[in-house]
């Protein structure tokens, strides 16, 4: 690993002003399970690591006049055992249950779930986000039964974020700071397709640092399924979260989000408004999974994710009335 | 340049300079001298290098020893008391829960905090509980009763 400096601030002031203003120049940490696997593999040499786990202002999950805040650097462990998060929000429960192993439950913050970088296997052997080989996409031809079936050209990874299709489900924003002020963002904004090699796939700049996550208070039934190869370590192969306003036992609106499908979570919006007025039950919720995975365009090796994305709506939207 | 951190290991503490990119494990390992964690994939994967910080199980291969200053740190070396065995030690014997024992330091860590946040586990919780630790040798059986066999003795 290439040798850094270490930064151990006491206050976000001062993490802000240990930030770059390109990427490179410096990395944020706070349990660093995938910001060590990056570095160790030279695909990160940051020149300075600024650890933000001791800034008490960003951890703690509370509730507010609006919903609930949950501090950038609370763990997944503290999530699973947050009475707050159980009985109003188990799309993110179950989103956390997934993520594989104590020992990463208990490091692995949720602002770094939303910030880790993909898992498309080019990007972490040093080809670049985009594996771009003389103006070509090396995934589009090459070994890619993991990567997405809702690809943006030119960008084939997929999203690696648990928490991010539930987090869009529910409507939440992330804040984001700066040493110029803070700014608000849909989740849903915050995950962006990049279209140059320099791009991000999140919308937070180097000089910036996400600091919470707000869920609205809305009362909604919500669920999160995740479709996977193993219980073991590993990222899901296909995931749904989805959120429903209910009167009564009929579907007022719904927001279906899928996960590890393409380079952002993706969105359903048709699929979401074909539940409009109706009870939530098996005929109703494969008709709605059909509809969400209608525009897949698989590549040459990952056809077969087509099916369990749709299993992972259908599963997700059943959850969630269960 | 150097960073100075203070932990306590199994009850001793400890003031060492390191380079901020030296890993926790190989601090334990190499500084400390420490040779119970082991280092099997040093990626995350196998959850041999797992010990106790702060009472967490954590993978030593993914934390750098700077994030641990400050921090009360339990390894395998610590876990028996008085020179008696831990019962989750004592079970591993009983049960022959290891062949090559190299997975075990971070088994008995993992099952250490797995028993303490659930007690009483069923054997699917126990599997799930040690999702993160790989054995290349048991098939995992031996492990699993060696697990329960604790809980029935710690009075789960
Ligand atoms: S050595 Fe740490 S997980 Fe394998
Ligand atoms: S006993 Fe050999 S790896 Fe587990």
């Amino acid at each position: 690993m290439q040798a850094f400096e270490y930064a151990n601030p006491k206050t976000l002031q001062e993490a802000l002003g240990l930030l770059g203003s390109s990427w490179g120049e410096a990395d944020v940490l706070a349990g660093g399970t995938d910001l060590l696997g990056l570095m160790k593999e030279y695909i990160h040499t940051p020149k300075r690591v600024v650890n933000i786990k001791g800034i008490k202002e960003l951890g703690g999950i509370e509730k507010t006049s609006a919903g609930v805040r949950i501090g950038a650097t609370v763990t997944v462990a503290e999530l699973l055992s947050s009475g707050l998060i159980k009985s109003q929000f188990p799309a993110l429960i179950q989103a956390a249950q997934g993520i594989a192993s104590m020992q990463i439950r208990n490091m692995g913050s949720i602002g770094g779930d939303l910030c880790q970088r993909p898992r498309c296997w080019y990007f972490r052997s040093g080809y670049g986000l985009l594996a771009m080989k003389d103006g070509k996409s090396l995934v589009a031809n090459g070994e890619n039964r993991y990567h997405a079936i809702f690809g943006r050209a030119p960008a084939y990874f997929v999203s690696a974020s648990s928490f991010g299709p539930a987090l869009i489900a529910l409507g939440a924003k992330v804040k984001l700071a700066s040493q110029s002020g803070t700014r608000e963002l849909p989740v849903a904004e915050f995950f962006v397709a990049p279209a140059t090699e320099d791009d991000r796939e999140i919308a937070l700049k180097p000089n910036e640092i996400l600091t919470e996550i707000l869920v609205p208070a809305e009362t909604t039934r919500n669920a999160t399924y995740e479709v996977r190869q193993k219980e073991a370590l590993d990222w899901p192969l296909a995931t749904a979260s989805v959120a429903l306003k209910m009167d009564g036992g009929k579907v007022r609106s719904a927001e279906i989000v899928m996960g590890h499908v393409g380079p952002t979570p993706v969105r359903a919006p048709k699929a979401a408004r074909s539940l409009t007025g109706k009870t939530i039950n098996e005929t109703v919720a494969e008709k709605a999974a059909a509809t969400a995975v209608k525009g897949a365009r698989p590549l040459s090796q990952n056809a077969y994710k087509v099916q369990l994305a749709k299993a992972a709506v259908k599963r997700a939207l059943l959850r969630a009335v269960s | 340049m150097k960073t100075e951190i203070s932990v306590t290991i199994n009850g001793e503490a400890h003031t060492h300079e390191v380079e901020p990119r030296l890993l926790l494990i190989h601090y334990l390992r190499d500084v400390v001298g420490l040779k119970g964690p082991h280092i099997g994939c040093e990626t995350s994967i196998c959850g041999a290098c797992t010990v106790a910080v702060n009472g967490k199980a954590v993978k030593a291969c993914t934390m750098f020893a700077v994030q641990a200053d400050g921090a009360e740190i339990l390894t395998v070396e610590g876990l028996a008391e008085n020179g008696k065995l831990h019962p989750l030690q004592e079970a591993f014997w009983n049960e022959h829960a290891l062949q090559c024992g190299f997975c075990t330091p971070g088994m008995l860590m993992t099952a250490k905090e797995l028993l303490q946040r659930n007690p009483n586990p069923t054997e699917e919780e126990i599997r799930h509980g040690l999702e993160g630790n790989l054995c290349r040798c048991t098939g995992y059986q031996h492990i699993v009763s060696a697990v329960k066999a604790a809980a029935a003795r710690m009075g789960g």
